[in-house]
């Protein structure tokens, strides 16, 4: 299996190369014959990796250990789910996803362009060739996902223990899709540059493939928070780690290029700056790829040891060269059709739009990249989560009032009697929600938080405006009821008003992380078996412990009564999960708790607040004894090392020493969840064709084969 | 035996890329209106949803009646244009078919 596996993956490199090459030759010759030969290619390219990634999946299932890979991150008891889903917890793995999800988008893009942009397609097919030639070849000769081990070993060292969730199932895919998915209209605005064809027809032929890139980098985004969240035990969702940063950035600037390619499709402007922000999210995909699996800078998310770094940044370096040169030798061609008329207009309001998620990703840039930059010229300094929160607060309460501003303008101009008319009612409710939320609430107490709030009132009230008179305007255009008028109205412009929907989920979701990040209440107590302590209206008690000693872990579990105004509220079950280590060093006993651990939290998630505990137990009380069963146990084997495990934990259980909680009450942490998933089905809304285009597609069919008889 | 397996994998490959390059010089020209019919077919739908929107950006309020008439007059010229063009691309077609 390792040779077919090794060899498809050889042949797929040699296919990339003929499909890059013979693209460019039948672009330059006008011969037909090498297009249509190179999009073969590049399906034959999708068909090949297929084979290597079902090769390395059925090896992970099979527990085929000759597969060095399989070796080191997966073993005989690991959760067949996990053993699935391994392969891309490993360098070689996501190197090998990265080029299949590649040669799919491409294959996928090639099929739907077969019979359209005959001068574009192969310059396309040339770049999205040329990228898959490189990932192919990087694992070729640098990662190696088919090396071989012999003999094999007769068990693996498992999985990491913190990628055993099911967020982190899909977590890694998400992303990796996103970030490839940008290659696509990459790809077009490179062969719109190099044939000088820069009017509209490349944005609207790849726009779905940047909204769907833009779906999976969110999908991904929030499907790594939530394992934040959820299992690394330090109660929060978003760290500006580097690698989370590196997945942010690309899709804040995809959300700016989605909104400007309408100012070039309506207006014809914005033309330099659509292309500088595609290239500038591809290689922002890029930097993200290189920053999880180079090494380079520390990150809870970066597993993987570098052997690809140094490929990956030439390849950066390329991109980002070659499109700045590109685009500077084009200039001429990317002039503007018409200048923008007025201030109060959409198309200047998609601008500040730009601007602010621009600037947010150059301060996110500049925080990520600052470690290296500073140990380069010498002392090495982090970028600290507080500067981080400093300097994007103010942008992101102004994204979250233009986002509500930008739908109420129209293209072009708008008059002041219609500034006053859609204003009005926004303009209302912010005022109304900072009034009640300074009366009622203590959010005066944070003035960014609060200035925050009254916006998402005026952006939430502006949109449902937006919705009503969509439907208000069919009735008045066709005398349809409102019931059905609505509906329809929403139907025939899923892209305007699905993005509607995801604007709103954003600000439900901002409304969510200023709550929870600006009013939790945050301690840490140190409880014995039976005692309590006051965490604001809340009284945690600790009630008992209990240790769990399996084959795979050893548990140590909490169970906490949480009570609010004297009433229950919930009883939590945080626990501590201690991995063993294979190093021989840390002792027979040792190696059970010198491994790695994990936090299994206590929550109870409301509407209005979270209550998120996690569990340290002190361990130091065990140090003697482990030590002890180090030296008594060192020539013993598996079955004694295991009675004297159970003993030790028996022991600890009977009289557990005071333990650490963790406890934050997190107002508002929900809506994070749900503003996410209300902003995903209004992507998945406006990706999916209307029944308009649906039957247009149709008729065109139907207008080809009239005209095919006519002249049979 | 990996040398066999990709040499096998090579030539199916290869079988496979290269049905369009065995065929007569000149294959793939097809129907030589039909990119740029699909490309303006395509501009004409945005346009029509252009002044739809314009229309309905009047009926909300977002538009004065100055500002509509100005703007549909233009989104109507510019579909229009499009529409002559499809015209042409259609007697283009016709001119080339051969007579009979």
């Amino acid at each position: 299996m390792i040779e077919l596996g090794q060899a498809a993956l050889a042949a797929s490199l040699l296919t990339a190369i003929f499909a890059a090459g013979a693209a460019i030759y039948g672009a330059i010759s006008g011969d037909r014959r090498w297009v249509d030969s190179s999009r073969r290619a590049v399906y034959a390219m999708a068909a090949l990796t297929t084979t290597s990634v079902v090769v390395l999946e059925a090896a992970f299932l099979r527990d085929d250990f000759s597969f060095s890979v399989v070796a080191s991150h997966s073993s005989t008891t690991t959760p067949t789910i996990y053993k699935l889903t391994a392969m891309w917890s490993s360098q070689e793995g996501s190197l090998l996803l990265w080029a299949w999800v590649l040669s799919l988008a491409a294959s996928a893009v090639l099929y739907l362009t077969r019979r359209r942009h005959r001068e574009l397609v192969p310059w396309a097919t040339a770049v999205l060739a040329g990228l898959g030639t490189f990932f192919i070849a990087l694992m070729l000769f640098k990662a190696h996902p088919f090396h071989q081990l012999s003999p094999a070993p007769a068990e693996g060292q498992g999985l990491t223990p913190l990628l055993r969730n099911w967020a982190m199932v899909i977590h890694p895919p998400m992303l990796y899709t996103g970030y490839v998915m940008l290659s696509v209209p990459f790809a077009f605005a490179i062969a719109a540059l190099i044939i000088r064809k820069l009017d509209a027809s490349w944005l609207r032929t790849t726009r779905r493939f940047a909204l769907a890139a833009w779906t999976f980098l969110a999908t991904g985004l929030l499907l790594g928070a939530f394992w934040s969240y959820n299992e690394l035990g330090w109660g929060g969702y978003w760290a500006w780690d580097p690698v989370e940063n590196a997945a942010l950035m690309p899709w804040l600037i995809t959300t700016a290029y989605l909104h400007s390619i309408m100012v070039q499709e309506r207006r014809g402007m914005l033309k330099v700056w659509n292309v500088s922000l595609i290239c500038g999210a591809f290689v922002l995909a890029l930097l993200g790829t290189f920053l999880v699996r180079s090494g380079i800078l520390e990150s809870i998310h970066a597993f993987g040891a570098s052997t690809v770094g140094t490929p990956l940044l030439v390849l950066i370096g390329l991109v980002a060269i070659g499109s700045t040169l590109l685009i500077a030798s084009r200039v001429d061609d990317l002039r503007p059709e018409r200048r923008i008329d007025s201030l109060l207009s959409r198309e200047s309001i998609f601008l500040v739009n730009n601007l602010l998620l621009v600037g947010m990703t150059l301060i996110i840039l500049w925080g990520t990249l600052f470690p290296i930059i500073s140990d380069v010229v010498g002392e090495e300094r982090n970028f600290a989560e507080p500067l981080f929160n400093q300097l994007t607060r103010p942008l992101a309460v102004l994204l979250v009032l233009f986002t509500g501003v930008g739908p109420l303008i129209a293209w072009g101009k708008l008059s002041g009697t219609a500034l006053r008319r859609m204003f009005l009612w926004p303009a209302a409710a912010a005022a109304a929600a900072a009034l009640v939320l300074r009366l009622v609430t203590d959010a005066a107490d944070n003035p960014w938080a609060l200035v925050l709030f009254a916006f998402a009132a005026f952006t939430l009230v502006a949109l449902g405006q937006e919705l009503w008179r969509a439907g208000a305007s069919r009735r008045s255009l066709t005398g349809e009821s409102f019931a059905r008028a609505f509906p329809r109205a929403v139907s025939r412009n899923r892209r305007r008003y699905g993005g509607y929907v995801a604007h709103a989920g954003l600000v439900v979701l901002l409304v969510g992380v200023a709550a929870s990040s600006s009013f939790q209440t945050n301690r840490d107590l140190r409880l014995n078996v039976g005692e309590s302590a006051q965490v604001g209206d809340y009284t945690v008690t600790y009630e008992s412990f209990s240790a769990d000693p399996e084959t795979e872990r050893i548990a140590f579990n909490a169970v906490l009564d949480v009570d609010k105004g004297g009433e229950d509220y919930a009883l939590l079950a945080p626990a501590r999960n201690y991995y063993p280590t294979m190093d021989p060093s840390v002792g027979p006993l040792g190696r059970y708790f010198e491994g790695e651990a994990t936090s299994e939290i206590g929550l109870k998630s409301g509407a209005g607040s979270d209550f998120w505990t996690a569990f340290q137990p002190d361990l130091s009380t065990l140090q003697p004894e482990i030590e002890r069963g180090n030296t008594l146990l060192a020539d013993t084997g598996a079955a004694a090392q295991g009675i004297a495990i159970l003993a030790l934990t028996e022991e600890y259980a009977k009289s557990p020493p005071p333990a650490t909680f963790r406890v934050i009450v997190n107002p508002l942490v929900a809506w994070v969840w749900i503003g996410a998933l209300v902003a995903l089905a209004g992507a998945a809304f406006a990706i999916w064709p209307t029944a308009e285009a649906r039957r247009r597609v149709r008729a065109a069919y139907e207008a080809k084969l009239g005209r095919e008889l006519k002249r049979a | 035996m990996e040398f066999l397996l990709a040499l096998a994998i090579i030539v199916l490959v290869a079988a496979f890329v290269t049905v369009p390059l065995r065929r007569r010089a000149g294959w793939g020209e097809g129907d030589p209106f039909e990119a740029e019919r699909a490309e303006l077919d395509a501009r004409k739908q945005v346009k029509y949803r252009e002044i739809r929107d314009a229309e309905a950006d009047r009926a909300s309020g977002k538009l004065s009646e100055e500002d509509f008439a100005r703007l549909d007059r233009e989104l109507r010229a510019e579909a229009i244009a499009i529409l002559r063009r499809l015209d042409k691309l259609d007697r283009d077609e016709e001119s080339r078919r051969p007579a009979g």
